[in-house]
């Protein structure tokens, strides 16, 4: 068991490790700082320690299995209603990247029916897969946690990849837990951050944690392998598309029945907007500001000029303006367009949970001293139900729509 | 139906801030509450249990303070709470926790009918130990549930509903299956005063690794395959942000101006 170990004799009181902790397991006793039972051992302590007196000690484990199996970078092809997820594609950029720095082959991981696999094979390699490992079945037709899992599972204990990257979507959140704990290997979910140790091979993930609040920077165990990790959709660029790049295709069947598999999608049911929030590069949100479910008529019409999917904070979904799907923020969805216009939302770390690592806020509020113009690029203070139709106008004019 | 439900006990963000000298997370009177999708997946258990018969069983894993959030569960009415608690889980990842509540599920629930999960917690924020807690157990997941539309208890069979990107997904499955849910399930109730006093009364059972049956290697940090290399705080975003000033018919096209530039606008 680890411990955290703080010296008495050299701790000078000064507090410094109190704030830094995340968990709150550190406080003052007698003029010396102790630890509680809430420590996880993150460490977060140890940094801030000015005179050094906090030390982490860990258990070394030894290192049971043979690391040097294990090679080559994977991203799981994910895909839906006959199109690859573009996070797909952005691993794949980034996955050039770490395989660069370790000097292995970039594959791709693709499970489907044999349209989709024929495809899509094609499609991976010309984003820059230099090898696909291809499991195919009809099973594999639709997403269903049984049959991806148990694909994925046989691919990664027969090949044996370092690392396997699969977008933080709800597919590839759906399935990843699944794996990991199949085959008992590490998984750091909804990473913003990847970076290799290239002699080692340990790929630091980074993580935003409470509501991005705190960023963590995780390893795996060497014990561990492969080091996977669930990756948040349009962190990284998308690669230039090359149709000449040649790869090797490698295909497997799927060993599973269909009596073997526990679920049965009976129906989808399509979303009624044109753009939903996972995939707009630009949204347009309402707050607690539009003060009525008809209202957001002025939203909508700047979303639709603009080609923006409709998002709203806690206070316009819990007064029932509008449904739950369009939620952003902790309780809600997480997104990360390139323009999020913010009108009547006050901005609540809850809301700048879902929201701010948008690449650019643009604030539109009444009250001048609303936390969200803090994080926006930028903002007008005035009412929306003047400055959106406004807005509106000027856009459907330069845009010419 | 035997149902269990996993909550967790989380620091409120409600009254997290941050310093804005230090930049780093303001702890300090910061209230513990139950996870918000926890209390969803407590009503969910709750409102199925009043349909079609059972028991509820809360489990929670974390500090001896958890309890408060056991006695929550027991005020709205679960029949019976659990905290599994023990030094040796410090430090656990998801897959050492997934494994522990696993194991603590069979050993004071056994044969469940369902587990039901919140989609994650808000301070991890992984949505991991549900998939891996199904995974353990060797059952079925359906995750992001936003609707259970029907249960057969004799046929073994649900239906449910599942919010994903562009839609809802309408999936059936056999029983006993892990949901985890979303917010839009249900309208979570509020305790009422008996049940607060009968809860404030409780003696809560708490569990070692011992208790539940637990290998100590796939425990706490030991059974984690990850640990934290580094905590760090975000970089702030760029400075306050420009708000414009002057008159609308002015400021609009202004605005409209800087957006344009972006090129993201097509």
């Amino acid at each position: 068991m680890a411990r955290l170990i703080i010296d008495k004799d050299t701790c000078t009181g000064c507090e410094s490790c109190i704030p830094a902790c995340p968990f709150g397991a550190l406080s003052m006793k007698e003029g010396i700082a102790v630890v509680d039972e809430k420590c996880t051992f993150c460490g977060a302590c140890v940094d801030v320690c000015p005179v050094s007196a906090i030390t982490l000690e860990k258990e070394e484990k030894a290192v049971t299995i043979d690391i040097s199996a294990y090679k080559d970078v994977w991203i799981f092809i994910e895909h839906e209603s006959g199109k690859v997820g573009s996070v797909s594609f952005e691993l794949l950029g980034e996955g050039r990247k770490l395989a660069d720095a370790i000097g292995c082959k970039l594959c791709g991981m693709l499970l489907g029916d044999k349209e989709a696999v024929d495809k899509f094979a094609r499609e991976a390699i010309a984003h820059g897969a230099e090898k696909v490992y291809v499991m195919e079945s009809p099973l594999l037709k639709e997403y269903r946690t049984d049959p991806y899992a148990k694909a994925a599972v046989d691919l990664i204990r027969k090949y044996k990849p370092e690392i396997v990257l699969f977008g933080a979507t709800t597919q590839g959140r759906d399935f990843a837990g699944t794996v990991a704990t199949t085959i008992e290997a590490g998984l750091t979910a909804d990473c913003t951050g990847l970076d290799i140790e290239p002699e080692t091979k340990y790929l630091k993930q980074t993580r935003p944690a409470f509501g991005g609040n705190i960023m963590a920077t995780i390893l795996d165990y060497p014990n561990y392998r492969p080091q996977m990790s669930t990756v948040r959709p349009k962190v990284f660029a998308m690669p230039q598309r090359d149709d000449s790049r040649k790869g090797e295709v490698l295909r497997e069947t799927l060993q599973m029945t269909e009596d073997q598999i526990r679920t049965k999608v009976v129906e989808f049911i399509k979303g009624a907007e044109a753009v939903n929030l996972a995939d707009a590069e630009i949204i347009v949100s309402g707050g607690r500001g539009m003060g009525g479910p008809e209202n957001f008529k002025v939203i909508r019409e700047l979303a639709g000029v603009l080609g923006a999917a409709v998002g709203a904070s806690r206070a316009a979904v819990d007064s029932g303006w509008i449904p739950y799907e369009h939620q952003v923020g902790q309780t809600g969805r997480t997104v990360r367009p390139k323009i999020y216009i913010a009108c009547g939302i006050s901005g609540s770390i809850q809301h700048q949970a879902g929201m701010k690592t948008s690449d650019i806020i643009v604030a539109i509020n009444k009250d001048s001293e609303a936390p969200i113009f803090k994080i926006a690029a930028y903002g007008i203070v005035g009412d929306l139900f003047t400055v959106v139709p406004m807005l509106t106008q000027e856009f459907k004019k330069r845009l010419g729509r | 139906m035997k149902i269990a439900v996993c909550i967790k006990q989380v620091p409120d963000t409600t009254d997290v801030k941050i310093d804005p000298k230090t930049n780093t997370l303001i702890r300090e009177g910061v209230a513990s509450i139950t996870n918000p999708f926890d209390e969803y997946a407590v009503e969910e258990a709750l409102l199925i249990k009043e349909k079609h018969g059972g028991e509820v069983h809360v489990i929670s894993m974390g500090p001896p303070q958890a309890i408060e959030v056991l006695k929550n569960a027991l005020a709205v009415g679960a029949d019976k709470v659990y905290l599994v608690s023990d030094r040796a889980f410090a430090g656990a990842d998801t897959l050492a926790t997934a494994y522990t509540v696993a194991k603590t599920i069979q050993a004071v629930v056994g044969d469940v009918d369902l587990v039901i999960c919140g989609k994650q917690a808000i301070d991890g924020d992984t949505a991991q130990v549900g998939p891996g807690i199904a995974t353990r157990l060797g059952i079925p997941q359906l995750t992001y549930v936003s609707k259970v539309k029907e249960i057969d208890p004799a046929k073994k069979k649900i239906v449910v509903e599942r919010l994903l990107e562009n839609g809802r997904e309408i999936v059936e499955s056999s029983l006993p299956a892990l949901l985890t849910v979303v917010k839009d399930i249900n309208e979570p109730r509020l305790p009422s005063l008996l049940g607060i006093k009968k809860a404030a009364k409780a003696q809560i059972p708490t569990l070692t690794a011992k208790d539940v049956g637990a290998d100590e290697n796939r425990i706490g940090l030991k059974g984690s395959p990850t640990w934290v290399m580094r905590v760090f705080s975000p970089e702030a975003r760029g400075g306050g942000g420009e708000v414009l000033k002057g008159e609308l018919p002015e400021v609009v096209p202004l605005l409209v101006n800087k957006l344009m530039d972006t090129k993201f606008i097509k």
